[in-house]
């Protein structure tokens, strides 16, 4: 069971529970709908923009299983006061850490945050439920109002 | 000296044990746990039986079917056709070329909609759906409509997952041309009154196409019984091979419908003029057919046929009501389908935890379950939740897989709870 519980740390089990910026902002400047046809579980992501290219506020609903909540809960949180490239650039990151292709440690301090997310490595069926979030997120950013993970 | 009164209240006891040890694949471990197999609406697992059957054509007597003017070609046209035969006599048909090979439920949903609905459904013409059919019994009339502008009506079922007869019959009537439902729910297990259905439609001037995928594994089907017009079924869901499935049809139907897809062994005669049809089955397979899989499906249905399909049900049942039982002492469990008619699937969710997260810990036990909308998504939507986990029970599941189940759930409340 110890992969398990490397799985489901208890940040990500409380992410889950009570995902942050859990909400539909009435300002987002851009959204996006996710959804991974294999489960069915969905998304929307809302950002906004502010006039100097910031991400000034980032939500989400919808429903998925605790991988998939927590991620995205994880990275509303994260992106918030970051430049859409600085966005980017951590989506590579972080997707690069999921499907184990790099630890992420040499982009920067910020995606230390999401190692705790870095168990689904173990668990290739669940690599997608981590990384739909984001995703969505880059879809919304780059005006594509849809996306799925097949 | 025993009666035979005595005999018939004595049912032999279903070897549960004897039915394991013909099953290679129960006895790997998963996760270096004992492999405890709850997926078998999914796909069943193969007994030796079947795995040897399709081994020895391969090794013996494999070459081309209807062709070869030779021994061995000979010898395994025959077993290939003697399968139409054993199919014929599994599901009662009338004829053994009203039984049509495919490649599976949904190839045979797909070719009954392209050949009969191109041919006789016209614009405004109605089909009836139920809303808990899966993909493969909703898509092909889509796509049907779409092309033709036939209007697609769907019959509603209760909160515990029974079809709504009431709501049905009120669908009924001049415009219906087609009544297409699961004979069984993959998702709830419920086990809808066909004959009735049949009835009730063909009063209305409909076919009925049912889609027979979960309910030959677990009851003894009588096609000519309930009169309906259409079957179809997988060989994989049966204890038999992927890549080869059943369209059973009436031969008059057969007669009307045209070729669904057209190449070599469906033909009696091609100039670049004209080409003529071959006789039924033919017509309707063309190309080489999955010939070590059908031959694989026989050894699947001479094997089940032999246990006895009530012997089987019974068993089955058995295991169902103690998981329903079992389960149902879970705080914060609920079944998904509920229907007082229902066989061998266990569907649930969790409060406290989504299905997929239950599934991944349960998997580290060694339980293989199916997490998901289960090519369901109207169905997951009727119900308002996105998915389920769904344990389903194949005949050589016993209660001792329930309690591991059982005790891999507390593992889920213990880490979710």
């Amino acid at each position: 069971m110890d992969d398990l519980r490397e799985l489901y740390q208890e940040v990500i089990l409380d992410h889950g529970k009570h995902p942050r910026n859990f909400r539909t902002p009435d300002d987002a400047t851009a959204e996006a709908h996710g959804n991974n046809p294999l489960c069915g579980d969905q998304l929307t992501v809302y950002v906004k923009l502010d006039a100097d290219g910031l991400v000034e506020d980032a939500a989400f609903i919808g429903r998925g299983c605790a991988i998939s909540v927590a991620s995205a809960s994880m990275m509303t949180e994260l992106v918030k006061g970051k430049t859409e490239a600085k966005a980017h650039e951590l989506f590579e990151a972080f997707h690069a850490m999921c499907t184990g292709e790099g630890d992420g440690g040499a982009v920067d301090e910020e995606l230390d945050k999401l190692k705790v997310l870095s168990g689904v490595r173990d668990f290739p069926t669940r690599v997608k439920c981590a990384t739909l979030p984001w995703h969505t997120m880059v879809a919304a950013l780059a005006g594509d109002g849809e996306v799925t993970t097949e | 000296m025993t009666s035979a009164h005595d005999m018939d209240m004595n049912i032999a006891p279903f070897d549960v044990v004897g039915v394991r040890a013909d099953f290679p694949i129960l006895t790997r471990t998963m996760r270096g746990k004992p492999l405890v197999f709850l997926d078998s609406a999914a796909s069943a697992q193969k007994p030796r039986q079947v795995i040897d059957a399709m081994h020895d054509v391969y090794e013996r007597e494999y070459a081309n079917v209807h062709r070869g003017l030779y021994e061995i070609s000979e010898a395994v046209t025959a077993r290939y056709e003697g399968v139409r035969e054993t199919i014929r006599g599994f599901i009662n048909a009338a004829h053994t070329h009203e039984i049509i090979f495919t490649r599976n439920a949904t190839e045979s949903i797909n070719l009954v909609a392209a050949s009969y609905g191109r041919a006789f459904l016209e614009e405004g013409d109605e089909v009836i759906i139920s809303e808990l059919e899966h993909h493969s019994n909703i898509v092909p009339w889509q796509m049907l409509r779409d092309e033709k502008g036939v209007v697609l009506r769907v019959a509603p079922i209760s909160d515990d997952g029974e079809l709504v007869m009431s709501e049905f019959e009120k669908l009924l009537g001049s415009r219906t041309k087609l009544v297409a439902l699961a004979h069984m729910s993959n998702v709830l297990g419920t086990i809808l009154p066909v004959a009735e259905i049949t009835r009730l439609a063909h009063a209305a001037g409909a076919k009925v196409l049912l889609d027979g995928c979960q309910s030959v594994t677990h009851m003894p089907v009588d096609v000519r019984e309930i009169g309906c017009d259409f079957y179809v079924f997988s060989g994989h869901k049966l204890y038999g091979p992927s890549g080869i499935g059943v369209l059973y049809a009436r031969e008059d139907l057969l007669e009307a419908m045209p070729p669904y897809m057209g190449g070599g062994d469906m033909i009696a005669s091609v100039t670049f003029e004209k080409t003529t049809w071959a006789k039924l089955p033919h017509k309707f397979e063309a190309g080489t057919p999955a010939i070590a899989q059908a031959i694989g499906l026989g050894a699947a249905i001479d094997y089940v046929s032999a246990l006895g399909l009530e012997q089987i049900g019974a068993h089955e049942q058995d295991i169902l009501n103690y998981g329903t039982q079992q389960l149902s002492s879970i705080d914060g469990l609920h079944l998904v389908g509920t229907a007082p008619a229902k066989a061998s699937v266990l569907s649930f969710t969790l409060d406290c935890a989504h299905p997929h997260d239950i599934a991944t810990v349960i998997d580290r036990a060694g339980v293989a379950v199916r997490a998901g909308h289960h090519c369901a998504q109207p169905l997951m939507a009727r119900l308002d939740i996105p998915a389920t986990v769904r344990a389903s029970i194949g005949m050589y599941n016993t209660r001792a897989d329930i309690d591991v189940l059982v005790t891999a759930l507390g593992e889920v409340l213990e880490i979710f709870g």
